[in-house]
């Protein structure tokens, strides 16, 4: 509610809730911005912070590896890498191609398929490299792989292509339509439902790998699943809302280490309640009243992210 | 005590690995019989193939000829569940990160039998809280599992596999990095488990006095043979002199111990 009552103008909260519980507000310019403008934001902001802290929370678990994430492993580039592709290739392509391509379904699409196959690669790495430092470096070579792509896409395409494409990229969850929303929600509970049929398996995966299996899990089937809702969410999420960093890193441990346990039902949904939160808060902080601008939701994340994640290392050592 | 019964039979079991161009065969002819309610000793030189052998006793890897009965099933027949409610394992290997306390560890051993979110019957509290104190490890289970020591880890781990109520559990070197006091209660605890619940226990191990003194049977791995029998007939026989190349190390069939010349 906060959220939504704050922004470049200032709505009273007692107008807000007028507002979305039909009331009649004062004025009616107040109506509209809050049914067009605030509340899809604050919508698309929960819907983000859950999804990415989830995909998160998932990976980490998978990789047994704290510092995981969509992000760090280089997800959001693979996204990216799929939107460029789509965004800046799309005259190369016949029309109607192209035509498909440039709607939503297009780029969410283009955005999953980004995400999963750089998950794909990660994960066939990361069977050759016990090492979780080591992963981390894959992630970090395939981040700067797929921004490399990215740039020579970038060189080849026209000045328009080059804007639509850079708006996208800062990372921003004002600008989607009811439709969208509808579009991202429905992403959204698919990777979640996806997510919840992994939560016993992942308990197993605590153990490592070797156990889960001699407790009857089926790693392949499991790995899978992970692989499948953390590209729906991380994949989708970037799609319409950009590469957003530290969400899905830092909400885990946080969920973590409120709730001190390692079991997955409990996390699931702390993660979830956490992600939303912290989303909600750093949109707020983005578009502070007061200001005449709205920052790029991106640099609020890394700016409370970043911090978090230095402080969980140096508190714990080894996380 | 009840009758001991055959758990896992092998017949003419080869062992070893596949490569392109030749079969690099570690171990053929095999033919044990581990029953219940006896706990075997696995042991041999140090990259003689215990840990292939174990590997494909526990379907991990498939054997090059012959087949593995769990059960008087081929093990290969079976699924990941069911085989999960046959067979636990103790691995050597150190344990993620994570917030597991000792009893969500334990818990976990039920995992073959919950349904899909892994919700905890009655039942299953019963067998965790009859694993926990086998075991004796009541005052640990509200700790995490990286604040507790070596040696209590590996019980917690042994009441892990107990929890998973399975007639056969295998452990890969249960007692390195023990020291000796923690090694003899490892064996000790194995010896009264397979006893007090008629299970099979089947470990590998490097202390062999140790596991002379106290296992029902011994599998010894030479390069030549692989012999099962129970310790004080391997004595007689003079196969723990074989057990190592090196003549600066024989056995001492009195003493029921290695020494050195």
């Amino acid at each position: 509610m906060a959220n939504v009552s704050l922004g470049q103008v200032n709505i009273p909260l007692k107008e807000v809730f007028k507002s979305l519980f039909g009331g009649n507000v004062s004025r009616e310019t107040w109506d509209y911005i809050i049914i067009n403008f605030r509340l899809p934001k604050a919508i698309t902001a929960i819907l983000v912070g859950i999804g990415l802290s989830i995909s998160g929370l998932l990976m980490q678990t998978l990789f047994r590896n704290p510092l995981a994430g969509p992000y760090v492993l280089g997800l959001s580039s693979g996204s990216s890498l799929g939107v460029a592709f789509v965004i800046l290739g799309a005259g190369v392509l016949p029309a109607v191609a192209s035509q498909f391509l440039l709607s939503s379904y297009g780029i969410i699409l283009a955005s999953c398929l980004g995400s999963l196959m750089v998950l794909l690669l990660i994960l066939i790495v990361s069977q050759r490299l016990r090492d979780t430092m080591s992963i981390l470096i894959v992630g970090l070579m395939f981040s700067s792989f797929t921004s490399a792509i990215v740039s020579i896409f970038t060189y080849f395409s026209s000045a328009e292509q080059l804007q639509k494409y850079t708006f996208w990229s800062m990372g921003s969850i004002g600008n989607l339509s009811w439709q969208n929303i509808a579009l991202l929600t429905i992403s959204i509970l698919i990777g979640l439902f996806i997510s919840l049929l992994t939560l016993k398996p992942l308990d197993a995966l605590l153990l490592g790998e070797n156990y889960a299996k001699s407790m009857g899990l089926n790693i392949k089937k499991t790995r899978y699943l992970i692989l499948f809702a953390t590209s729906i969410l991380a994949g989708s999420i970037t799609a319409f809302a950009g590469p957003i960093a530290f969400i899905g890193l830092a909400v885990p441990h946080l969920a973590k280490l409120i709730f001190k346990t390692s079991n997955h039902k409990t996390l699931f949904f702390g993660t979830l309640l956490i992600g939303a939160i912290i989303m909600l808060f750093c949109d707020t902080v983005s578009q502070m009243p007061g200001f005449e601008f709205t920052l790029p939701i991106n640099a609020i994340t890394s700016i409370i992210g970043a911090p978090v994640v230095i402080w969980l290392i140096v508190r714990k050592k080894s996380i | 005590m009840s009758s001991n019964k055959v758990i896992v039979s092998t017949t003419n079991l080869s062992i070893g690995y596949h490569s392109k161009s030749h079969h690099n065969t570690i171990a053929e002819n095999l033919n044990l019989s581990l029953e219940s309610g006896k706990l075997i000793a696995l042991v041999g030189a140090n990259g003689i193939g215990k840990s292939t052998l174990l590997r494909t006793l526990t379907a991990i890897q498939k054997p090059l000829e012959g087949a593995i009965f769990l059960k008087e099933k081929n093990i290969h027949e079976y699924n990941s569940v069911e085989l999960a409610q046959n067979l636990s394992l103790v691995l050597t290997e150190k344990l993620p990160p994570s917030n597991l306390t000792v009893f969500e560890l334990i818990a976990l051993g039920r995992q073959p039998y919950t349904n899909w979110l892994g919700k905890l019957s009655e039942d299953d509290y019963k067998k965790i809280n009859n694993a926990i104190t086998l075991t004796h490890v009541e005052h640990l289970i509200h700790k995490k599992h990286y604040e507790i020591s070596d040696g209590q880890l590996q019980i917690v781990l042994i009441a892990r596999a107990l929890a998973q109520d399975t007639p056969l559990i295998i452990l890969d070197e249960p007692t390195t990095h023990l020291d000796l006091p923690h090694k003899v209660s490892v064996f000790k605890l194995l010896k009264k488990l397979s006893k007090e619940t008629n299970k099979c226990i089947l470990f590998s191990t490097h202390d062999i006095d140790l596991a002379i003194q106290l296992s029902d049977e011994m599998i010894v791995m030479t390069e030549v043979t692989v012999v099962q029998d129970q310790p004080c007939n391997l004595i007689t026989k003079g196969v723990f002199n074989k057990l190592f190349k090196d003549n600066a190390i024989s056995f001492d069939g009195e003493k029921g111990k290695f020494v050195i010349n």
